[in-house]
């Protein structure tokens, strides 16, 4: 059976995929979204882990979403609404003073940290904003330019140069290097510099002395207006549900439990999909929301160039990044946090060498024994989320190695004890409080999410992986070797964060006719 | 010491005979083997090859196993041929390129049996054979020194051989292989060569090199059969008219410098792309390429003169460069002064008047000549019994 009836199919209904499908869809084409799961947004997902007990299953924070996106497609009028805004940070002492991170503003740091950090602040936004300029639009061909490619270096670069001389050399000087060396020239406080490390290394396989960490730094305040991330009413799924409405509203079509089994080509372009039941579906154009490596595999080597296989081979998506829900009987006592920031985001991370340490053991195949973790109680915010009087706690816990060593059978223990002895000694018998637990590995967002290494970003952000390279040479401009093949996913620049804008920056690139690079 | 210390070049399984036999002691490394320039006398090994039989060792040439359930996808997706056109029992000369779609090295495939074959190659390139297997199921073992091979070539060599016991090998024909039993293991005959000439190609385990060596001596005697080294080989694989990895393009993962790589257009060789099989590696790029034109043109020469025109610079008529020999030797069969060259596009079409500029030197004098070149439109060197079969036997 084919079906021609579509001039787009999007493998994947993750908040890229459904980006470019609304895009896509505004721009007049007919747009069908296939996704194998039963809900819309990917990694944007809410999941019931223990009966009543509700939790953001992937991402828990939204602190990276486009203001452009979410203007443009209207997600508060679909439904996208906040729980908590501008939440505070708070690095959780275990002993000692608590640092809290307010916006600009410090609590429990010196004045000198103050000003320093002031400072600091200052330069990454206005580093970031810059870089939001390069990301928010598909990247300029660089070999091949052509008129407006020309006119958008020339942009770009024009939006660098005003910096100013002290703020463009002071980027050059630690555009490249690592958050250690930087948070330990310009601060004081060890917890403020481990809060620093953790907002350029959650999600990476990399360690506070990692080079390009700054690089990641910057690229998680890609869309920062300075006030702290936010909590998604409902859960990170309803930021899921907001875009698959856009794109419906727009006129896309969603179809739910459709597993796609292979890319078709036909005289070696992209000529539709066959979904796992032997469905085959035909378009002229097909745009990837899945990762570079799963969606190569879905084209299959034999269709590709074997040097371009190799890049996709060699494409660094080695997730390090677990997952922990607990369902709790109430709300856990961390010792030296002022209970009314409970609903904060909480930092269990208090030196930059605690951070380095931990990530040494994923380096060689082997979990933290000292898991350092992101820890939000959305339940503070949002009583939906579990029966009353109940909470939820996630934690984004790290390192856990997508390749275990040990293997994930007998690593998912150790781990999971791990980050649950970390809690207990932060919060004295919050083990007592846990009615359930789950530990969702690398492994298992694999499988949850199709996302192949298990890598949030389905690839290292790091400078050889980012921009005009991202995500490898030949597939950098969303176009791919594949004539009618076009990524929309983290994999394709500007990388991952629940931007939106890779399916935006896809939808541009394609309706502005770019060609098979 | 390891073997890692031991920097001697190798010898191949024929070294007790070859260094016996190899008068002038002039050996040239070939891919990490010790190799024989010349064994008495240049001239006599070539009138060998082209007039009874010469022998060539070609052990050092890189050999290739590819066998396993993806093996004859793999293959068509690395060469640029149809390999499925390549029967059991049946060699292929071919070539692979680069995603850029330049030439990686050129080479012949050996269809074993059904879905076992070995590639061989000037150039070693394990690496982009395990890079072209990424996600396939297939095995590649280098069994370069696995393998001896002798080339037998020459209007002599078909009786030869068959004088060594090899019944009905008249009636193989050009690209054929055949397999008989020798010295109690087995022996691989095929219809191979790189004289353009009529000759075979033997293979057998290095365990029976000697045994097959002496035979074939034995046997080849009264067919004035004599070992050839690289020299002869090179004088007779120019007046073919064949093209040599490192010496008329270089191996696309070789080259450094930007644009000196070689497509298959450019080497004269589009009959050998296929682009009605499906996808290949360097498919897009040469789709590209033919739509928009090569930058080189691959011609062959034949230069006015007896003096040989090697590396020299190819004028047009009002004396601009536009291009060099890659090739070049007075060819004493074809009687004919032949240069192999790349010119740049559009240089090389019928009606340009082109000349080589030689360089020579006779007793410390050296003399500077613009020979006249007419472009070669067909085979140089192509006697009958290339192609016949059965074979004649001479």
């Amino acid at each position: 059976m084919t079906d021609a009836t579509y001039d787009a199919l999007i493998v994947g209904a993750g908040h890229n995929g459904l980006a470019c499908a609304a895009y896509l869809a505004s721009g007049g084409r007919k747009v069908l979204v296939l996704e194998a799961g039963e809900r819309p947004g990917g990694l944007a997902a809410t999941r019931e882990f223990a009966e009543g007990f509700r939790v953001s299953a992937a991402a828990h924070l939204l602190n990276m979403l486009s203001p452009e996106v979410a203007k443009e497609l209207a997600l508060e009028r679909h439904g996208l609404a906040y729980a908590a805004r501008n939440l505070k940070t708070v690095v959780l002492p275990g002993n000692g003073r608590q640092l809290v991170i307010d916006g600009d503003r410090l609590e429990g740091a010196s004045a000198n940290d103050q000003a320093a950090f002031t400072e600091f602040q200052r330069r990454m936004r206005r580093y970031a904003k810059v870089l939001n300029r390069f990301c928010a639009r598909p990247f300029p061909h660089l070999t091949e330019r052509r008129g407006r490619d020309n006119r958008l270096l020339a942009k770009l670069a024009w939006d660098v140069r005003t910096l100013g001389k002290a703020d463009m050399r002071e980027l050059l000087r630690i555009g490249a290097i690592n958050i250690h060396d930087v948070a330990e020239e310009q601060f004081e406080n060890p917890l403020l510099k481990a809060a620093l490390s953790m907002d350029a290394v959650l999600g990476s396989h990399m360690g506070p002395r990692s080079p390009n960490t700054v690089y990641a730094y910057l690229h998680r305040h890609l869309n920062d207006d300075g006030q702290g991330p936010a909590l998604v009413k409902g859960g990170m799924g309803a930021l899921g549900d907001a875009f698959a409405a856009a794109a419906e509203a727009a006129g896309a079509t969603i179809r739910y439990g459709a597993r796609i089994a292979s890319i078709d080509l036909t005289d070696c372009r992209a000529a539709g999909v066959t979904l796992a039941d032997g469905t085959n579906l035909a378009a002229a154009l097909v745009v990837s929301n899945a990762d570079l490596k799963s969606t190569f595999q879905l084209v299959g080597p034999l269709n590709l160039d074997a040097g371009f296989v190799r890049r996709v081979h060699n494409f660094r998506a080695r997730g390090v990044t677990a997952k922990l829900h607990l369902a709790l009987d109430g709300l856990p006592e961390f010792r030296g946090l002022n209970p009314a920031d409970a609903g904060s985001r909480l930092l269990a991370a208090t030196t930059m060498d605690g951070i380095e340490g931990a990530f040494n053991h994923a380096k060689y195949g082997e979990c933290s024994p000292q898991p350092v973790m992101e820890v939000t109680i959305a339940t503070v915010h949002d009583d939906s989320l579990a029966p009353p009087g109940k909470h939820v706690l996630s934690a984004v816990a790290q390192y856990a190695p997508y390749a275990l060593k040990a293997g994930w059978r007998a690593g998912r223990e150790t781990f999971m004890h791990s980050c649950l002895s970390q809690l207990e000694a932060l919060a004295p018998g919050i083990g007592e409080q846990v009615i359930a637990a789950e530990l969702l590995t690398p492994p298992d967002l694999e499988a949850r999410f199709g996302l192949r290494g298990g890598h949030w970003h389905h690839g290292e952000i790091a400078l050889d992986q980012a921009l005009f390279t991202r995500p490898v040479p030949g597939a950098n401009h969303y176009a791919t070797p594949v004539p009618g093949l076009y990524l929309c996913g983290a994999s394709a620049h500007p990388g991952g964060g629940l931007l939106g804008l890779a399916g935006r920056n896809a939808a541009k690139a394609i309706l502005a006719g770019a060609d098979a690079a | 010491m390891t073997p890692h210390d031991n920097r001697m070049l190798l010898d191949t399984p024929f070294a007790s005979r070859v260094q016996a036999a190899c008068e002038l002691r002039e050996w040239e490394p070939w891919k990490g083997y010790a190799s024989p320039i010349a064994y008495e006398d240049v001239e006599l090994e070539y009138f060998a090859a082209r007039n009874a039989t010469g022998v060539f060792d070609l052990s050092p040439m890189t050999k290739y196993r590819i066998g396993g359930p993806d093996a004859e996808p793999y293959l068509n997706r690395l060469l640029t041929r149809d390999v499925r056109k390549i029967r059991p029992g049946r060699v292929g000369y071919t070539l692979w390129c680069n995603d850029a779609g330049m030439v990686l090295d050129d080479g012949t495939l050996f269809h074993l049996s059904q879905g076992d074959y070995r590639l061989c190659a000037q150039e070693r390139c394990l690496d982009w054979l395990l890079t072209s297997a990424l996600g396939l199921d297939v095995t590649i073992v280098d069994e370069t020194a696995e393998v001896a091979a002798l080339a037998v070539q020459g209007p002599t060599s078909c009786a030869a051989l068959r004088a060594m016991g090899l019944e009905g090998l008249e009636s193989l024909k050009p690209f054929g292989l055949r397999h008989y039993p020798f010295d109690g293991g087995e022996l691989m005959v095929s219809r191979t060569g790189f004289t353009g000439d009529l000759g075979y190609e033997a293979w057998v385990a290095p365990a029976h090199a000697e045994a097959l060596w002496d035979a074939m001596f034995a046997a080849g005697r009264n067919h004035l059969i004599r070992p050839m080294g690289n020299a002869a080989l090179e004088l007779a694989r120019i007046e073919a008219g064949f093209i040599q990895a490192g010496v008329d393009f270089v191996p696309a993962e070789q080259v450094l410098r930007h644009g000196r790589a070689r497509s298959p257009f450019e080497l004269g060789l589009d009959w050998l792309v296929d682009f009605d099989k499906g996808h290949f590696t360097g498919r897009s790029a040469l789709l590209r390429e033919r739509e928009q034109g090569s930058r080189f043109r691959f011609v062959r020469l034949d230069v006015e003169g007896n003096k040989p025109a090697p590396e020299s610079f190819i004028l047009n008529k009002r004396g601009k460069t536009v291009g060099h020999a890659t090739s070049a030797a007075w060819c004493p069969s074809a009687k004919r002064n032949v240069a192999l060259a790349s010119l740049e596009m559009p240089w090389g079409r019928p009606e340009d008047e082109l000349y080589a500029e030689i360089y020579y030197s006779r007793e410390l004098r050296w003399t500077r000549i613009e020979a006249r070149c007419r472009i070669i439109d067909g085979p140089i060197w192509d006697p009958p019994r290339r192609r016949q079969t059965p074979a004649p036997n001479f």
